[in-house]
């Protein structure tokens, strides 16, 4: 009796051995998948050989010439107007989206419903048809081309207002008992934001500073269309694009763009990941509120 | 169809249940259509009724209205400073100013434009004294379009105002008859930090979205209606003008000049729908797996793996991204080590089949797609309740029929609205596909249609093509646009109202 038990034990350790090990070797299969793109990006920003595009990964010289390269384009002006961009992004669009989201969460007017569901019906329309007319207005003001940074910013962190959904969901979270407690003892609306739930909103407001400051860098179709590629006023997704998109055998940036790539990859990353955890609440608590 | 009591589908075998279920989702799509129209439909009701009343008002409170009142309906803010809400009555007065200094000023010529879009072209004209001709700039479209829609805009929002007027003129008329106190500028605005702080908040929020949102979307569904291109921009070359359906005629029929539009659309339409239903999926179910994988008792290193995958969520997409479409074109990475290894002699053109093309970019978002599903899918199951595990374990059940008993309701259930918002999400996905392929490889027989229109080529990139490209066709880009809205309006509506768990947001409060 005892031995069949301790038998079916071991079996059932075994399996579970078994299981456990099928799962480390997928696991490693998808991260060597995972990191092969970004391990090659960077070994191929060291190769000094030739500048165009080869069929392997290992550099025959190793060096930094590309990176002494780029610093003789135009890159880095176009990596402190995105820096520029995505901080002032960062500081306003924060504001904005807090103010939207705590009032869907907090108040009750009576518009209320027919606002969200009206921002809801609008985030349908697909936002590139606005750009047409975005490039044509920020033209007449003359914030295109050279100086298409004040436009990039004006755009972005108008329309940022419909992202409100995420840190709606975490106001969501918070009682209501704390606002009224502070209401009951003679506080304003005003200071119930500033006094009680700021200090408790922590986490959203890193997320929301993250998703603000990360998003310029990525944006290569608005702010392509706006600089109309004119070197002074290009940010980085747009700069490096051009450089891949015009690169042919006789005119080839093809180890630039590795270089660039990495010199823009690693801070964002980094401070993505340092921040990681605040974007994983945001991302989950997101999709759980819908 | 049949329906079942509980009791008498609790007795069905497992197919007919399967089967069952099937039916009655069919069965019910006519009626979530119908109820999308009739929700439409009630929608108009509802706003003739909301006018009807609020005119009834207008003339009632006219009716019984004293003389301050009645001046109030000519001199806004007038019954307001009269009776002492002197900060109230400016900001009306005011208000009322600026509308009409700008109406006469320039609103007025915008509105009398706007049925024609401009009269006069670009022209020469004879200088006498040069003996020359030289070129005259006339009317601008674009710009009588973007204004004019403007002027409408504020027209509105004068009449919500006026509106606004009369009703403060009725309030302070009984507050008056009551002998209660009306309330003075500083208690408004003390008020807006209190009360009414939600107007305080709103206010720059909302102007930018009316102002670089919906503005723009007004303006850009007009366009459908002329026939604003490259060719016509308003300006410099022609004037463009208004030209009824078209637009949408040229979309919808099967021969303009040789071209098939309504082929050319039906066929991106449909690859974007499986694309979008492909990438949705196999993203959703991929990373339920893959956090369970990491999940999973007795597996070491849990934030490693996660910090791995979430490499291509802190990576700018179109770093990866390029760099991936140029590891799998003829002389990049993938070809390179097929051929070094012997796997193949000659290299694979990855981007240059549509099938192929197709596959790569739906295996590549996925990819792109896991880490995301994999965090949210980490953070729900940690709320599964451990003790089911435990209790169905007692019971006898395997990992499978746990799996596919507890866990996958559970998370269907859950993330039901999100699956909706990311397959609409996809169907809009231009990142992945325009870094990846840039809409290539290019399809021949439908290239005839405006944008040169490709394989991979979603709605929102062809729309993309269309705007940017050589010829650029915007009035087509904005009824690609509108259809756009439509279709994903339509499944969004539809898919809402078969979902389960239709969310009850004061739930979590």
């Amino acid at each position: 009796m005892n031995e069949t038990i301790e038998k079916r034990h071991m079996g059932l350790r075994a399996s579970r051995a078994l299981s456990n090990t099928i799962i480390y070797i997928l696991l490693i299969i998808m991260s060597v998948i995972w990191l092969i793109p970004f391990v090659c990006i960077v070994l191929q920003s060291f190769r000094c050989e030739s500048t165009w595009q080869v069929g392997y990964v290992i550099p025959q010289q190793w060096g930094f010439d590309n990176y002494v390269r780029l610093w003789q384009t135009n890159f880095p002006r176009w990596y402190l107007n995105t820096f520029i961009i995505a901080l002032v992004v960062a500081a306003l669009q924060t504001i904005i989206v807090l103010c939207m989201s705590y009032t869907l969460s907090r108040f009750r007017f009576r518009a209320r419903a027919g606002l969200m569901r009206f921002m809801l019906i609008l985030g349908m329309f697909p936002g590139m048809l606005a750009m047409i007319i975005l490039y044509r207005v920020l033209d007449d003001l003359g914030l295109t081309g050279n100086n298409s940074l004040p436009g990039l910013i004006l755009v972005y962190v108008a329309s940022s207002g419909m992202g409100y959904y995420v840190s709606k969901g975490f106001f969501d979270t918070i009682s209501k008992s704390l606002d009224e407690a502070a209401r009951i003892d003679g506080a304003t609306r005003a200071q119930v934001l500033t006094k009680i739930i700021l200090p408790l909103s922590k986490p959203i407001v890193i997320y929301t500073i993250l998703t603000g400051f990360m998003g310029p860098w990525g944006d290569f179709v608005f702010a392509r269309y706006v600089s109309q590629l004119k070197p002074l006023g290009m940010n980085v997704a747009v700069g490096l694009q051009s450089w891949l998109a015009t690169d042919t055998m006789t005119f080839n940036n093809y180890t630039l763009f590795c270089a660039g790539g990495v010199v823009v990859a690693l801070p964002v990353a980094l401070l993505f990941m340092f921040l990681q955890k605040y974007y994983v609440e945001g991302v989950t608590g997101g999709a759980v509120k819908g | 169809m049949k329906r079942y009591s509980d009791l008498e589908f609790l007795r069905l075998s497992k197919g007919q249940k399967f089967l069952y279920k099937l039916i009655a989702f069919f069965a019910s799509i006519p009626r979530a259509v119908a109820n999308f129209f009739i929700g439409i439909g009630r929608f108009f009701k509802k706003l003739g009724v909301g006018i009807a009343t609020e005119l009834a008002d207008v003339v009632s409170t006219f009716a019984k209205g004293d003389w301050k009142t009645k001046l109030s309906y000519v001199v806004m803010g007038f019954g307001s400073i009269a009776r002492g809400q002197v900060l109230r009555g400016l900001l009306f007065l005011i208000f009322e100013l600026v509308f009409i200094f700008y109406m006469v000023t320039s609103g007025g010529y915008w509105m009398s434009m706007l049925p024609s879009l401009g009269k006069i072209g670009p022209h020469e004209e004879y200088n006498a004294i040069l003996d020359t001709h030289y070129p005259v700039y006339g009317d601008n479209s674009f710009k009588i379009l973007l204004y004019g829609v403007l002027t409408i805009f504020f027209i509105i929002a004068f009449i919500y105002t006026w509106r606004l007027n009369v009703k403060q003129n009725k309030i302070a008329q009984e507050y008056e008859k009551a002998g209660r106190k009306l309330k003075s500028g500083a208690d408004d605005l003390r008020s807006l930090v209190d009360e009414q702080f939600y107007k305080t908040l709103l206010a720059l929020p909302l102007l930018g979205i009316v102002i670089f949102t919906v503005m723009p979307i007004v303006f850009m569904i007009l366009v459908a209606f002329t026939n604003y291109d490259g060719a016509h921009n308003g300006y410099s070359n022609q004037l463009f003008t208004w030209v009824g359906l078209e637009n949408f005629r040229t979309m919808f029929s099967w021969d303009v000049g040789g071209v098939n539009y309504s082929a050319t659309f039906g066929e991106v339409l449909t690859w974007t729908l499986i694309w979008a239903f492909f990438a949705t999926f196999t993203n959703y179910f991929l990373g339920i797996f893959v956090a369970m994988m990491i999940n999973k008792k007795g597996i070491k290193l849990k934030k490693m793996w996660r910090t791995i995958l979430i490499l291509t969520i802190a990576i700018p997409q179109f770093i990866s991204l390029l760099y991936v479409s140029r590891m799998f074109s003829i002389n990049g990475l993938v070809n390179g080590a097929l051929q070094a290894l012997h796997i193949t002699s000659t290299p694979i053109d990855f981007w240059g089949t549509p099938k192929l093309a197709r596959i790569m970019v739906i295996v590549i978002n996925i990819w792109i797609g896991i880490p995301y599903l994999m965090l949210i899918a980490t953070g729900i199951l940690m709320n599964i309740p451990a003790d089911l595990y435990e209790s169905t374990r007692i019971d006898g059940a395997n990992a499978w029929q746990q799996f596919s008993k507890i866990t996958l309701p559970y998370m269907l259930f859950i993330t039901g609205p999100y699956l909706l918002t990311s397959f609409t999400g996809n169907m809009n996905n231009f990142n992945v596909i325009y870094l990846l392929t840039g809409g290539k490889p290019t399809n021949i027989a439908a290239s005839g249609a405006a944008g040169s229109v490709g394989y991979t080529d979603l709605l929102i990139t062809w729309l993309f093509k269309i705007t940017t490209g050589s010829d650029t066709k915007y009035y087509l880009a904005s009824v690609v646009g509108i259809m756009v809205f439509v279709v994903v309006s339509v499944i969004t509506l539809i898919v809402y109202g078969l979902l389960p768990s239709v969310k009850n947001e004061e739930d979590f409060q």
